[in-house]
């Protein structure tokens, strides 16, 4: 089973950076989210798959009276589910917003860190605003 | 008048006159320990400041240290006095003064640091401080240049220092000045003791200008006028002149020091001679004769006998005061006339009498006449250069065609402007406020003096400050008039060869002139170079390596990963290919192969639609496989949040224009990210596999088993884990959320008020 594991991973990496290699900037976003996945089924494997249990301790006992599934692992991993849900929206955010202000989502053409002339005054005055 | 604009009655002036104090009162504090130092030796104080590395703050007030703090002091408190006058209105006087008052608080912890660590951190702060002086008025494209010159060269020569001083403390095992005298022996014969005095030296002679890191010195001329006074006559470029001295009894007496710095001394000190008689404007002339002295300087410390050091030290103390004096004069030139031209300035002595007075006393102190303390300064450095251990005549000749051409410089500079022909500049010009020419004239009747009492300078000063460094048993003691001898016989043939060059300087700089320009190779022209190759090969390597492209980037950046890891790991040989672990139960292979095909979906599709749906399967296919190894919680966490994922996909996907719009790359490209992307696939594959046949240490999971219910009292271990055990980390984890959610926030609201 880890075998089978390490190759359905392996592939959400493949799959991943390819993704993030295009030019598209919703490429790079499904991307991001098969990265995230791969991760965390790499931390959950790694940590062993030989006991099925899950890391519950029964009423009446102090300590879990089989073996039970690796607990450590399950904890890493639900913290960075959540912590990767965080930056994914974060993402969707900020990739809509540059798609708002420069017009594209392709990468080769946002490399303009600051706006055209015109606007330029425009977020002069936006600074301003913000400042006073 | 650049240098002085218009009075700016804005300015508030009592913070730059109240810090005159602080050089007044260190002197003070430094004279009252002259008896005490000149009785007992020296003043100790420590304490750790970073123990785990050997670095002890440490000073000590031995006579050398004292001679330099009263002098450092000394004519810091009267620059101060000079440049409050000098650049009254300026708008920024009051952070020359936070500079000034700086520059002399590191040189003061330079000359009294007993370890050479904290030696090195303030030889740094000199270096910082004097490129800000240098570079005050950072208007002028000619001052920041100055100023990044002489960062540069002096800095890059720090480092080299650094690099000696942890040198010494791998040879030695200490960094403490006054226990390495008893190392001596040990470094001298340490086959490290020539990098050590490479670097060393490098040091030295990067921060005292000497040839060929002589080039800095003129050109710090920018500066103000009190800043050259200050840097350039009593401090800054003394600091590798301490340095030398200081490790004379540690690194000196073997013929490679010898050799190196007589020599390198007795070049620059006539590079330094020759130069200066060719130049015509003022302050260029005064800077070239600092490099001549910095080079006699130098040439005697390469000795090793009492006379020779003795010279070293004197001469010092002498030049300290003759030129802080003549620098603050000729400032006071400019100040008045607005040129520093030499043509254009004659004949102003009777209009500005003090002025006068003081660049009289100063020159012929530089000059070397009898009854100045330059006489008695050029006695003991003929008698020293009689004596050096290496290269007698060289170290003569130089010492006597040195002064003979500062005999003449002295008269040229001095003289000339004040008692010659009065030019139409002359006319105009008016006597300066008494603070601009209170410092000269101080500086310069001390020269005049102490050269009336040698034998109270040499026992309170120049005695202690040389045995300082110099064990010896031998008398030191500076005389007026030791005779009939050969020192004086030098003397005569100084001031005959002097008055000669002076008459005949108009022809000498002619033909100077002509043989300067005719000198190919500069070593400013191979710092110019260098320079700018840095800059073109900065230029270069930043264009190659950022630029702007994201898919370079990452390229790199995973592609060094999988070579990187992936080498490592094949060169460890822990993969073993072959099934492992629990058989794979016919259901699950099944959705493994979904998730399989719901990857390749997502690669290969040009519909977002599609591209959700292959996420999902792929989100719910992992929620599917931790529930069925024992992790109902990350299940079903994952579970939640691959919807809410997909969800918000959705909703910016359909304002985001379709990927089928979007032009496919070409083939080159692709093939390079195919390769990439299998590469780090494979890599990860690869780790896996490696791990898989290490057992799991389940260490840690055992101490959570044991204690989650007894110290915690929770049946969920992973969730005590979470909100009991590492209940810090989920804090963070919810700051990250919180984070993440107002930054989206603020991107949503600023597109609003913005539009």
């Amino acid at each position: 089973m880890e075998t089978a594991l390490a190759i359905v991973s392996g592939s959400m990496v493949a799959g991943g950076i390819y993704l993030l290699l295009s030019q598209n900037l919703v490429r790079i976003l499904f991307g991001l989210i098969m990265l995230s996945n791969a991760v965390n089924l790499v931390i959950f494997t790694a940590g062993g798959l030989t006991h099925t249990k899950p890391a519950l301790i029964e009423v009446g006992r102090s300590v879990p009276g089989t073996a039970v599934a690796n607990a450590l692992p399950q904890a890493l991993i639900l913290t960075a589910i959540v912590i990767g849900f965080a930056l994914l929206v974060f993402m969707f955010v900020l990739f809509y917003r540059s798609y708002e202000s420069l017009g594209t989502i392709d990468t080769r053409q946002m490399t303009k860190s600051a706006p055209e002339k015109p606007h330029a005054t425009d977020t002069t005055t936006a600074r301003q605003e913000a400042g006073s | 008048m650049k240098e002085h604009p218009a009075h700016d009655p804005s300015t508030i002036y009592w913070p730059g006159r109240l810090s005159a104090l602080l050089p007044l009162l260190l002197f003070i504090g430094a004279a009252f320990q002259v008896p005490e130092i000149q009785k007992n030796g020296a003043l100790a104080m420590a304490f750790d400041w970073v123990p785990s590395l050997n670095v002890r703050f440490d000073v000590v007030l031995d006579g050398l240290s004292l001679l330099f703090v009263l002098i450092i002091t000394g004519i810091g408190f009267l620059v101060t006095i000079y440049a409050d006058a000098y650049l009254a209105g300026h708008r920024q006087i009051n952070r020359f003064f936070v500079y000034l008052q700086s520059f002399l608080l590191s040189m003061v912890g330079l000359v009294l640091s007993n370890n050479l660590i904290l030696l090195f951190v303030f030889w740094e702060l000199t270096t910082l401080f004097s490129f800000l002086l240098i570079g005050f008025q950072n208007e002028s494209a000619t001052a920041r240049d100055s100023a990044r010159q002489a960062l540069l060269v002096t800095g890059g020569g720090g480092l080299l220092l650094l690099v000696g001083i942890l040198l010494i403390g791998d040879v030695t095992g200490t960094y403490a000045i006054s226990e390495l005298q008893g190392h001596t022996e040990r470094l001298h014969r340490d086959a490290r003791y020539l990098p050590i005095l490479i670097c060393l030296l490098a040091g030295a002679f990067t921060k005292s200008a000497q040839f060929p890191f002589h080039f800095w010195l003129p050109n710090a001329m920018a500066a103000p006028t009190p800043v050259s006074a200050f840097l350039h006559s009593a401090t800054m470029v003394k600091a590798g002149i301490y340095l030398l001295a200081r490790l004379h009894p540690i690194m000196g007496g073997t013929t490679a020091w010898m050799t190196t710095l007589v020599v390198v001394g007795a070049v620059t000190a006539l590079w330094g001679a020759v130069v200066a008689m060719a130049k015509t404007d003022l302050k260029s002339v005064l800077a070239h004769t600092t490099i001549m002295a910095l080079g006699i300087m130098t040439m005697f410390l390469g000795g090793r006998t009492t006379p020779a050091l003795t010279a070293a030290i004197t001469f010092l103390l002498v030049h300290a005061l003759y030129k802080s004096s003549l620098f603050m004069v000729v400032g006071s030139i400019d100040h008045q006339t607005g040129t520093r031209e030499l043509a254009e300035i004659g004949g102003i002595g009777r209009r500005m009498p003090f002025t006068a007075a003081a660049a009289l006393m100063a020159a012929l102190s530089m000059a070397g006449f009898p009854l100045f303390l330059g006489f008695i300064g050029k006695e003991i450095m003929y008698k020293g250069a009689l004596t050096e251990d290496v290269f007698p005549g060289l170290a003569t000749t130089a010492a006597l065609l040195s002064n003979a051409l500062m005999a003449a410089v002295a008269a040229t500079v001095a003289l000339r402007p004040f008692w010659g022909r009065e030019t139409p500049k002359a006319l105009t010009a008016r006597e300066a406020p008494w603070a601009i020419w209170f410092g000269p004239l101080v500086v310069g009747a001390i020269g005049l003096g102490f050269g009336l009492i040698p034998d109270w300078v040499s026992r309170w000063l120049v005695e202690p400050a040389v045995r300082a460094f110099h064990a010896t048993g031998e008398d030191i003691t500076l005389k007026l008039f030791y005779g009939f001898n050969y020192p004086l016989l030098l003397s005569v043939i100084t001031m005959t060869l002097g008055a000669v060059f002076y008459l005949a300087r108009q022809w000498l700089r002619r033909t100077l002139v002509r043989f300067l320009t005719a000198v190919p190779m500069t070593m400013e022209k191979v710092y110019d170079g260098g320079v700018k190759a840095t800059l073109a090969i900065a230029k270069w390597q930043t264009r190659r390596l950022q630029n702007g492209s994201l898919f370079q980037y990452l390229t790199v950046i995973i592609g060094t990963t999988v070579i990187g890891v992936g080498g490592a790991l094949l060169h460890a040989g822990t993969i073993r290919v072959g099934w492992s672990g629990p058989p794979v139960p016919v259901w699950l292979g099944l959705l493994l192969v979904c998730m399989l095909v719901g990857i390749g979906i997502v690669v290969r599709t040009r519909s977002r639609l599609l591209a959700i749906c292959g996420l999902g399967v792929i989100g719910t296919g992992m929620a599917v496989i931790f529930l069925t190894y024992g992790a109902p919680d990350v299940g079903l966490t994952q579970l939640l949040v691959e919807t809410l994922t997909l969800i918000f996909a959705a909703i910016v996907l359909l304002r985001l224009p379709p990927i089928e719009r979007h032009h496919r790359p070409g083939f080159s490209r692709m093939a390079l990210s195919l390769l990439v992307a299998v590469g780090s696939g494979a890599l990860v594959t690869g780790l896996m596999m490696a791990v898989q046949h290490t057992e799991v240490d389940r260490t840690i999971t055992a101490f959570y088993e044991q204690a989650s219910y007894l110290k915690a009292h929770g049946r969920n271990i992973v969730n005590v884990i979470l909100v009991d055990f590492r209940s810090l980390d989920t804090l963070g984890e919810i700051i990250v959320v919180a984070a993440s959610a107002l930054s989206a926030l603020a991107l949503i609201r600023g597109k609003r008020s913005s539009s």
